[in-house]
């Protein structure tokens, strides 16, 4: 159980940093194709006697970089859909012919972090650290180049290298964590915090870590519902994701109104004193 | 106060997709200097723009910015491109964009000191930008984006600021604004301007010189150098009226003109 | 001919119902596959996919007929997707994510609950990977008014669809209820996904919607021969993988044979990379009517997401 609250941890906080990016940058399908490419790659790894983190690690790659140069070419994200299906199909494929059909499925598309085991805790631990690391250096240039690709051209970064190195630290932290919470949490840990955070704060760095902080949240109270219901956790999950986004957004509807409502009566006070 | 060539554009050729669309341009901006870049729509502004910028290949000819071939101007460039799409949602105000300014270049985590935060405070009250400084980038107007935008380019004291069509979807009063807006700091930092517009009029109280580009030729010089009937209609290859009513300048060619027939000649640069 | 349809085939009702449902699937998804390729909303498409597993696996654990599940969560998504996110691209996505997110929390409840409610399996294998030979055939003549309804009302609103992709601006100015028609659409996508979820299953129905549409667009811009060779390939690839899944059963004496959906996804790719192949453009080009463009003579918009180079 300790095993689960640790290696949880790590995932929350590098699902919360790089998923920061992958709402700033719009990446929402990228975060949800790779992850299924990885289901594929682990699939046929495990067919083939493979270590199946190969597998997740080479196709998480493989995907990433596809669908960079996919978006390069302009090409539409209908190619990223089929893609994405291909894999699914493939890795169901794969997976139907070896005799554990179902709960294998259910394993790399829901997770198991109940079930995990303390040797998986120092890989995930250094892989994190190593996309977090990445994302840290890479925070400046991936802001402005997430922002206003041409003015950072303008200033010697090159967009092309930042896009392609953000979507290996996509791939790599999608390799390290499907094992462990399974392909959809992952992309619902990368999608919902991140949304959420940034109606609640207007500043960048505040809002990184409010990302990872509601992250943090929902996975520990994910893990600890599912430690008393037995219910998986992928359902808890999504569920608290939801429930935080509904109420950032409320909370944004209403400081805006607020603010209008503040502006207005500004206005009228202003008017007023320029009638006197 | 030195005197020296802040931009260098030399015979500059550059084609896309197999039609010429610079040919032969050649002109230099002098530090301080308030130039308008002045052509129709699709004439190539922005792909004059991008060369110097180093964004866009060029087939001919040699550009130099400050002494420098492109490859090392960094500093030396400010940008300000004509439309940057910001999402509301995206959690940036307008201070965060400016401080970017001083260093988005650089690795890591933003360690700002206070002196680079009132650097930041001083040069969103240059822009007149203070009131909004802490409202998120995207929720702003088209107006005052452009002014952050302008505040994020200047503040690393470059030596060239360029715009790409600044004044394109603004109404009159707006124009007015950030073109006396642009000649203060202009001035005031001591920052040659290049800034690309398909209407001169709201630019003539305050260019120093203006680059006329048509069918992909350029002619340089001061505005009463350039823009005349004789300059012009040598530029288009056929007979244009220059009219100047009331301070407004208008460029009339006859109609049913053919434009294909250019005779061949040099670019004009007068002085 | 023996060779290729094995022994009972025409014979067989299964089979009868599976070309039927087959069918219907194939053009409900092709017409409203070409829209959302055109439309840039493959993504929303693809998590409508996942929210109908949520459905179809809640109705398994109820009780109720998978369709229903499958085309209940369907219209809720679309609903959430189209309350949520605005017309601002960037927010659509993260709207999608969030729905997405939600849905396959449930779909992870159901599927767990589906699971250790009965000892045997098959509920994943029917809702994820479909059920096309075991469906009841009762099903069918509801397919059937639903997908003629949808249709129609595509056909209704076609036009102001196409126009809305273009720009939101220019809609709006055309004084269009662009809110209306964004919805309308996203429940016909619902229908669609819904509906072919029962065939060839909600996480590979991606491929029938979205298959066939990007084909044919790439062969012309002619958006009324799209639709026609995306159902013309759509109808086509099903019918040949239901031949194939059962011959498969024969050929490969072992075990069960492969699940439908498996072949005519697989055939659904290859048609798409066929039609990548320069040969197979030029040949297309040269046949096609392009007198009506899919987008008419208007003005380049000046979002960044514009007619989709496929």
């Amino acid at each position: 159980m300790v095993n689960a609250w640790l290696i949880g941890t790590i995932v929350a906080v590098v699902a919360g940093v790089v998923g920061f990016f992958v709402v700033l940058r719009g990446a929402a399908f990228a975060a949800h194709a790779i992850p299924n490419g990885a289901f594929a790659g682990a699939a046929g790894a495990n067919l083939i006697g493979l270590n199946p983190l190969l597998g997740l690690g080479v196709f998480s790659l493989g995907s990433a970089l596809g669908i960079g140069t996919l978006g390069r070419k302009g090409r539409s994200d209908a190619v990223t859909a089929l893609a994405l299906v291909t894999m699914l199909a493939l890795g169901a494929a794969f997976l139907s012919q070896s005799t554990e059909y179902e709960p294998q499925i259910f394993s790399l598309l829901f997770g198991e972090i109940l079930g995990v085991s303390s040797s998986q805790i120092v890989p995930v631990a250094v892989l994190a650290s190593v996309c977090i690391l990445a994302i840290v250096l890479l925070y400046r240039p991936l802001l402005l180049t997430s922002l206003a690709p041409e003015i950072a051209a303008a200033r010697g970064i090159r967009p092309h290298v930042v896009d392609t190195l953000f979507l290996v630290v996509l791939a790599c932290s999608t390799t390290m964590t499907v094992p462990v919470v399974g392909a959809f949490l992952i992309f619902t840990l990368m999608i919902g915090p991140p949304a959420a955070a940034r109606c609640f704060s207007d500043r960048p760095g505040t809002a990184l870590g409010g990302s990872v902080v509601i992250a943090l949240l929902t996975l520990w109270a994910a893990i600890a519902c599912s430690f008393q219901t037995n219910w998986p956790v992928g359902f808890y999950v999504g569920v608290f994701s939801g429930a935080w986004y509904g109420v950032a957004r409320a909370y944004r509807a209403g400081r805006r109104a607020r603010q209008v409502n503040a502006t207005l009566h500004e206005n009228r006070r202003l008017s007023a004193l320029a009638a006197l | 106060m030195s005197d020296h060539a802040v931009l260098e554009v030399e015979r500059l050729s550059v084609s896309i997709a197999g039609r010429n669309v610079l040919d032969d341009v050649s002109f230099e901006i002098r530090q301080g200097e308030f130039t308008g870049l002045i052509g129709s729509n699709g004439v190539g502004k922005t792909t004059l723009l991008r060369s110097v910028l180093g964004l866009q290949r060029i087939d001919a000819g040699e550009i130099r910015v400050s002494g420098e071939s492109l490859g090392r101007r960094g500093r030396s460039l400010g940008y300000v491109p004509q439309k940057v799409v910001l999402d509301p949602d995206v959690p940036m105000r307008a201070r965060d964009l400016v401080a970017l300014g001083l260093d988005g270049d650089r690795y890591g985590f933003a360690r700002r000191t206070k002196e680079q935060w009132a650097l930041v405070e001083q040069m969103l009250e240059n822009v007149d930008a203070s009131r909004f400084a802490d409202s998120r980038v995207g929720a702003l107007s088209g107006g005052e984006q452009q002014r952050v935008l302008i505040a994020h380019a200047l503040i690393s004291r470059p030596e060239l600021l360029l715009l790409d069509e600044p004044l394109a979807n603004l109404d009159p009063a707006s124009v007015q604004e950030i073109v006396a807006l642009l000649h203060r700091v202009a001035h005031e930092y001591q920052v040659a301007v290049l800034l690309s517009a398909h209407e001169m009029n709201a630019l003539l109280p305050v260019m120093d010189r203006i680059v006329y580009l048509t069918n992909g030729r350029a002619a340089s010089g001061t505005t009463e150098e350039v823009v005349r009937t004789e300059v012009l209609s040598k530029l288009y290859g056929h007979h244009v009226d220059v009219l100047n009513v009331h301070g407004r300048v208008f460029v009339i060619a006859e109609p049913g003109q053919d434009n294909q027939d250019i005779p061949e000649h040099p670019n004009l640069t007068v002085s | 001919m023996h060779l290729l349809f094995e022994p009972g085939f025409f014979a067989s009702a299964p089979v009868r119902t599976a070309v039927l449902l087959g069918a219907l699937a194939a053009v409900i998804s092709a017409v409203v596959g070409v829209f959302t390729v055109v439309r840039g909303q493959s993504f929303a498409g693809h998590a409508l996919t996942d929210v109908a597993t949520a459905g179809g696996s809640g109705a398994f654990f109820a009780g109720i007929s998978p369709l229903v599940g499958f085309l209940g969560a369907g219209v809720l998504g679309a609903g959430a997707v189209d309350l949520i996110g605005v017309e601002r691209l960037r927010s659509r996505d993260i709207a999608t994510g969030i729905v997405l997110s939600v849905a396959t929390g449930f779909a992870a409840l159901f599927l767990f609950l589906d699971t250790s409610k009965s000892a045997t399996t098959g509920a994943t294998q029917q809702i994820l990977f479909g059920s096309i030979f075991t469906v009841s055939p009762s099903i069918v003549p509801f397919v059937l008014v639903v997908s003629v309804l949808t249709l129609i009302v595509l056909g209704v609103i076609y036009r102001p669809l196409m126009l809305s992709s273009l720009s939101s601006e220019l809609a709006a100015a055309c004084g269009i209820g662009l809110r209306r028609v964004g919805l309308l659409f996203m429940l016909t996508l619902a229908i669609a996904v819904g509906i072919s979820s029962v065939a060839i299953g909600s996480v590979l129905s991606t491929a029938l919607l979205i298959g066939p549409a990007a084909t044919s667009l790439r062969l012309t811009k002619n958006l009324r021969t799209a639709v026609a060779v995306a159902i013309a390939l759509g109808v086509v690839t099903t019918w040949l993988g239901v031949l194939l899944a059962y011959d498969s059963f024969y050929w490969i004496p072992s075990s069960q044979g492969l699940p439908v959906s498996f072949f005519i996804v697989a055939l659904i790719l290859f048609a798409y990379l066929v039609s990548g192949v320069p040969a197979v453009r030029r040949y297309s080009a040269g046949l096609s009517l392009d007198n009506h463009l899919v987008h008419p003579a208007v003005p380049a918009p000046t979002t960044k997401r514009s007619t989709e180079a496929i």
